[in-house]
């Protein structure tokens, strides 16, 4: 018996292989909802009933979704040139930030104006974080999976005492949250009484964007060159260092956008758990995806399902809601064993 | 700054610093030992917080100390096994699988904990690892009692420290797990299963680690509290950079760091007042990222770290 | 022709039966049969691809033969069944192999190199002293010394297969197999490592050696087999045959000698004067150079790897600098440090290694063939790839080039190596680069790739290029180049007319004597 690499990938595996996957990983996670006594069937029903059941639940989904294609085209983006950007919870934080501080009634201006300028300066706030662990890549060669992650610690610290501190709503009668966002600078809502915000169709357009950056443009080709072989990318005269650095800069500001998209177009003041860890479950999202933008849009939308159903399950039997926790990480897993299957063939000798 | 030169000279500092430096031992020997081998293991943090939870909820069920450390290792080093399945024979990413195990291990510890506690306001406790003088030698001034009134989980640690160096350099199978890490063509060559010895490596490894994540519920405190772990296990990973791969330098590095962050905590209650507390909590994750900007520049890494081995491409 | 030397079944210390390995569809080893005998020297002679290296991976336990049996003599002489798929199982049946690459961690020391896998991994301490001692009696009875200390990193390339032979030798090997030792080694270092192998044959020990060249093997073997297409054509004692004879065997046709009109050079195109590249621990990597190669001619540069050849080759492919010096391309001084400045002056480069440095495996055929052009007009608009002229542009050089591929869509890793350096080759060529640097550009290729390339170069001579060839075969050289230098220990020696050097010249250059043969210090 033996592994033989395959020469393509064919279509059906592309998409058979995720669909596997998930299935694999919902059967793996049956087994301690089996220890606990739960009725695995009900919970699974009880969690696409949550997120898919009824009109107000697919707005949920959809409004879970927007944040997670942001962090997943992060993910996706820099994985695909090997910058393995673990960083994104705190870029979104960031993002959200820099939001927060501009849009809270700094600064009066129009819509027209507000919404493009918090977009714009949350993006580069969250670009110009992963700057730091690329630059120290790039110059030190200080890996930056550690660097990444301690950041996120850091810039937690730092939204904290931003927010108890000079960034405190005064009329938040004492809670740690931020002064809200004024309304010419929230995202307007796509469907009235919902949660379901503008952030959706910026998302799924930032999704196109980058499918045809990174598989139609020079720098996309660049990229993707570096990625597979920066030894040979750089032989050839590509500039590996200038590269990698536009792509901490855009993975970067992905992940902002996801924060000022949370805080301006869903909450709309920023507190310490914004965010459930959007930005690792980005990671799963990318990962599902095979790092195509297109398709990070439909791995997004499933994680979502799985966490607002699962909130909704856990309201309903008592479940832990960490259960959604606990499909995504299992689905990474079986996803990463699946993609061995769009790689090679077994080949019984 | 007499109020500096007091915080030094005390021996409670030091007796801290050894002490909040016990987990950082086991989990960096613990990655330490995986590195060498040529396998990155980024499940550290939810290995961490896997041994925390599993130990921990084994004392509260009834079983001793040391048995539930052995339940901690055991579950360490099966998720370790995980790791160096997805790894070694089947080659996937390490960075991946790493974070896929973190992320797999954080949420089954917290679902399993939810689930056999529900939420309450205090979080039940247990009878943790009391300190444990040692005869004579805790007589000593100063160092006697800064290291020798400890807990047995801190001097299994330095033990551990000892063991893992002696191995490592003096013992054929230190050899193997070394050249593995360096030239796994080599090491082939030489008869060595390649496979096993790495797959082994990271299972002991893991197995340190969540002895180390057990530490924080079974020695330092006496429940599990969600984050407590709160990203010890990356800090692990860059102390291993700082310790060039060396047990010794291991035990060194963590204990630095014990005695900064047991510095700054008391340096906050005299100073503390005007500066946020965050600055404090921010600095061991600074200090972290500046050992690892230091060190980066001279790392000499096990030549074979991250590389997949296929066995018969030649 | 098969003619089986009589042989009597006590003295065969190995018999190989039917031995047959597929690789898909690729027959790598087909139906082989091989007895070797004790204090035998046996040379496996093919050209690259004929399979030898697999045949003996297959011994050694790297692989798994698909069919066939083999029989190793155990310790009393008789012949026990040999456990496939395990070098400890290969290992302890007494077979040793010097690997092509060699198989050494280089931040352990020598010993350490050793002594792995030597001793119980469940043993709890090391058996340093007793292994001192056998080494010693080794080192002294096969000639082979080498400092047990030194961290391999800091070794010579022939101190480091002293090491790998003196590793078969401590583990008591009976077969000792070398896989193209010479390829790394001067023609005297070759000389002597002939010399301890028939030391060592007259003391009992087997060898298989494995080569492609032809002079070699007439030197050192008492029989040679002849692998092609996987396949035994000839099983010969050395004494009844001759080189031409075997050469015919090895390639099965006749192959027409590539041959190098001399031509007038033209205007200089590179020009290094006391140029000099910084290497590392502050030892410079090249000294002094100076080197002139005009249009129409191919100066080769000869010499043992690792005396310089990188820093000249990353200085004129723009991945290194020199600090001191005048490099000047056309007359004027080159934009070091960037090989897209290079590329753009005109340089065309074929790396020495070409999976590393020279293809992007996950990327399809057409996309490497536009990895240095993607910048260029015709190729890009507005950021856009211009895919269409992308793919038509590797249609046209697949079919100019011979590259034999599934199409300009299929993944590069699949290829061939022979096809991969088409590929790169025909990237380079498609330019029309005034100067082109080849860095072992024929290394592991099948007999008809490397004519290909020869024909390619010359003819690319011929329109007018200046070409600098890196090759640690000397043989090339001499066929392809109008004149030679020598590296070693990063000094240039002055290039010199091809028809007024020798290889033995050559190799006492390459060993550090300088070109009128006067030893500037030992080899």
């Amino acid at each position: 018996m033996r592994l033989e690499p395959r020469s393509g990938v064919p279509v059906h595996l592309t998409v058979l292989a995720p669909a596997c996957a998930v299935v694999l990983a919902l059967a793996l996670t049956a087994i301690p909802l089996l220890w606990a006594d739960v009725p695995v069937v009900r919970a699974y029903g009880l969690i696409f009933e949550g997120a898919l059941g009824s009109q107000f639940a697919l707005t949920e989904t959809l409004a879970r979704a927007t944040p997670l294609i942001f962090t997943g085209l992060a993910a996706a983006v820099a994985f695909r040139a090997r910058l393995w950007n673990i960083g994104g919870e705190g870029q979104l934080y960031v993002g959200a930030l820099t939001a927060v501080a501009i849009g809270s009634g700094a600064i009066v201006a129009p819509p027209a104006v507000m919404i493009p300028m918090i977009l714009l300066l949350g993006a580069l706030a969250g670009a110009l974080l992963m700057l730091i662990p690329t630059v120290l890549k790039l110059r030190l060669g200080v890996d930056e999976v550690v660097t990444t992650l301690l950041l996120n610690f850091v810039v937690l610290l730092f939204v904290s005492m931003m927010i108890e501190g000079p960034m405190k709503d005064p009329m938040g009668m004492g809670w740690p949250q931020t002064a809200p966002v004024v309304d010419a600078a929230a995202l307007p809502k796509l469907i009235a009484r919902t949660r379901v915000h503008t952030g959706l169709i910026l998302a799924l357009a930032a999704a196109v964007a980058v499918w045809v950056l990174v598989n139609r443009t020079a720098w996309g080709f660049e990229m993707r060159a570096v990625g597979a072989n920066p030894a040979a990318a750089r032989f050839a005269g590509i500039p590996v260092a200038r590269v990698m650095i536009r792509v901490g800069l855009i993975s970067g500001a992905l992940a902002g956008l996801a924060g000022v998209g949370e805080v301006a177009g869903l909450k709309g003041y920023l507190t310490l758990d914004l965010s459930p860890g959007f930005g690792y479950s980005g990671i799963v999202v990318a990962m599902l995806a095979q790092l195509n933008a297109l398709a990070v849009v439909i791995s997004a939308l499933f994680v979502a399902v799985v966490f607002v159903g699962a909130d909704f399950m856990s309201r309903s039997i008592g479940v832990s809601s960490y259960l959604a926790n606990l499909i995504v990480a299992t689905s990474l897993l079986t996803m990463l064993a699946a993609s061995l299957a769009t790689r090679y063939r077994l080949r019984w000798r | 700054m007499s109020e500096i030169v007091d915080i030094l000279l005390s021996v409670s500092l030091w007796a801290a610093a050894l002490r909040i430096a016990s987990p950082l031992i086991l989990g960096t020997l613990g990655e330490l030992i995986c590195e060498r081998a040529g396998v990155l293991n980024l499940g550290i943090e939810g290995i961490m917080t896997a041994g925390a939870m599993a130990g921990w909820m084994a004392v509260y069920q009834g079983a001793d100390l040391w048995t539930g450390v052995a339940v901690a290792a055991a579950i360490g080093m099966i998720l370790g096994f995980v790791h160096g399945v997805f790894t070694v024979p089947l080659g996937l990413s390490q960075h991946v699988t790493g974070l896929g195990l973190t992320l797999l291990a954080t949420s089954l510890s917290y679902f399993t904990y939810r689930m056999i506690l529900p939420d309450v306001p205090s979080p039940p406790r247990i009878e943790a690892f009391q300190p444990l003088p040692i005869p004579i030698l805790s007589d000593l001034p100063i160092v006697g009692p800064a290291v020798f009134e400890q807990t047995a989980l801190t001097y299994f640690a330095l033990i551990a420290v000892a063991v893992v160096a002696y191995v490592l350099y003096k013992t054929p199978l230190g050899l193997a797990v070394r050249s593995v890490g360096e030239n796994p063509a080599a090491a082939e060559a030489q008869g060595i299963d390649v496979y096993a010895v790495r797959i082994g490596a990271v299972m002991v490894g893991s197995g340190l680690m969540a002895v180390g994540g057990a530490f924080l519920t079974m020695s330092a405190f006496n429940a599990f509290f969600f984050e407590m772990v709160a990203g010890r296990g990356w800090i692990c990973i860059a102390l291993v950079v700082f310790s060039s791969w060396r047990p010794g330098k291991a035990l060194l590095g963590a204990f630095l760091f014990g005695a900064f962050d047991a510095f700054q905590v008391r340096l906050q209650q005299v100073v503390g007042g005007d500066i946020p507390y965050q600055i404090f909590l921010m600095l061991p994750y600074l200090l972290s990222i500046l050992a690892l900007i230091v060190m980066s520049r001279r790392a000499a890494y096990p030549k074979a770290l991250m590389i997949p081995y296929r066995k018969g491409e030649r | 022709m098969n003619e089986s030397v009589y042989r009597k079944p006590e003295d065969l210390v190995l018999r190989l039966r039917g031995i047959t390995k597929r690789f898909g569809d690729l027959v790598a080893n087909d139906a082989i049969d091989l007895d070797l005998a004790r204090g035998e020297i046996l040379a496996l002679l093919g050209e690259n691809g004929a399979g030898k290296t697999t045949l003996m991976n297959i011994l050694f336990g790297h692989y798994v033969a698909d069919a066939g049996e083999a029989h190793v003599a155990d310790a009393t002489g008789a012949l026990a069944p040999l456990r496939g798929g395990s070098p400890h199982a290969s290992l302890l049946s007494g077979i040793g192999m010097v690997h092509q690459h060699f198989a050494l961690a280089e931040n352990l020391s020598a010993l350490d190199n050793i002594a792995l896998g030597t001793d119980s991994l469940f043993r709890p301490w090391q058996q340093r002293r007793g292994a001192r001692r056998k080494l010693a009696a080794l080192m002294e009875r096969s000639g082979l010394q080498v400092d047990l200390d030194a961290t391999v990193a800091t070794l010579s390339v022939g101190e480091r297969q002293r090491i790998e032979i003196l590793k078969a030798l401590y583990r008591d090997a009976r077969i000792l197999i070398l896989d193209e030792p010479t390829a790394v080694l001067t023609p005297q270092e070759s000389e002597r490592l002939f010399g301890t192998l028939r030391r060592l044959a007259r003391d009992g020990l087997s060898v298989v050696f494995i080569s492609h060249k032809l002079a070699e093997v007439m030197t050192i073997s008492d029989r040679v087999m002849v692998l092609r297409g996987g396949r035994v054509v000839a099983d010969v004692a050395t004494a009844g045959t001759d080189g031409p004879r075997l050469a015919e065997i090895m390639v099965g046709r006749p192959i027409p000698p590539t041959v190098r009109q001399s031509m007038e050079p033209g205007e200089a195109v590179l020009e290094l004067a006391e140029a000099h590249v910084p290497g590392e621990h502050n030892r410079p990597a090249l000294t002094e150079a100076n080197l002139t190669v005009r249009r129409h001619e191919i100066v080769g540069i000869a010499g043992v790897s690792g005396n310089g050849q990188a820093a000249l080759s990353n200085l004129i492919c723009g991945l290194a600098s020199h600090d001191r010096g005048r490099f000047e391309l056309f007359g004027r001084a080159a934009a070091v440090g960037s090989p897209a400045q290079m590329i753009a002056a005109g340089v065309g480069r074929i790396p020495e290694d070409r999976l590393h440095d020279g293809i992007v495996g996950a990327m399809t055929v057409w996309e490497n063939l536009l990895l240095e052009d993607y910048t260029r007009p015709a190729f890009v608009r507005a950021r856009f790839l211009r895919r269409g002229a992308a793919r038509a542009n590797a249609r046209r050089i697949i079919e100019a080039f011979d590259v034999r591929c599934p199409g300009p869509e299929a993944p590069t890793r699949l290829l061939s190596g022979g096809n991969i350096q088409k590929l790169i080759l025909g990237r380079v060529l498609n330019r029309q680069p005034d100067l082109i640097l080849a860095n072992q550009p024929t290394r592991g290729l099948d007999i008809g790739a490397v004519t290909y390339v020869h024909r390619r170069l010359l003819e690319a001579r011929g329109a007018g290029a200046g070409i600098v060839l890196i090759s640690e075969d000397l043989d090339e050289l001499l066929t392809l180049s109008d004149r030679i230098a020598v590296l070693y220990r990063g000094r240039l020696s002055p290039a010199v007319a091809t028809e007024d050097v020798t290889i033995r010249r050559l190799g006492l250059m390459m060993a550090g004597h300088d070109a009128e043969g006067s030893a500037a210090d030992a080899a």
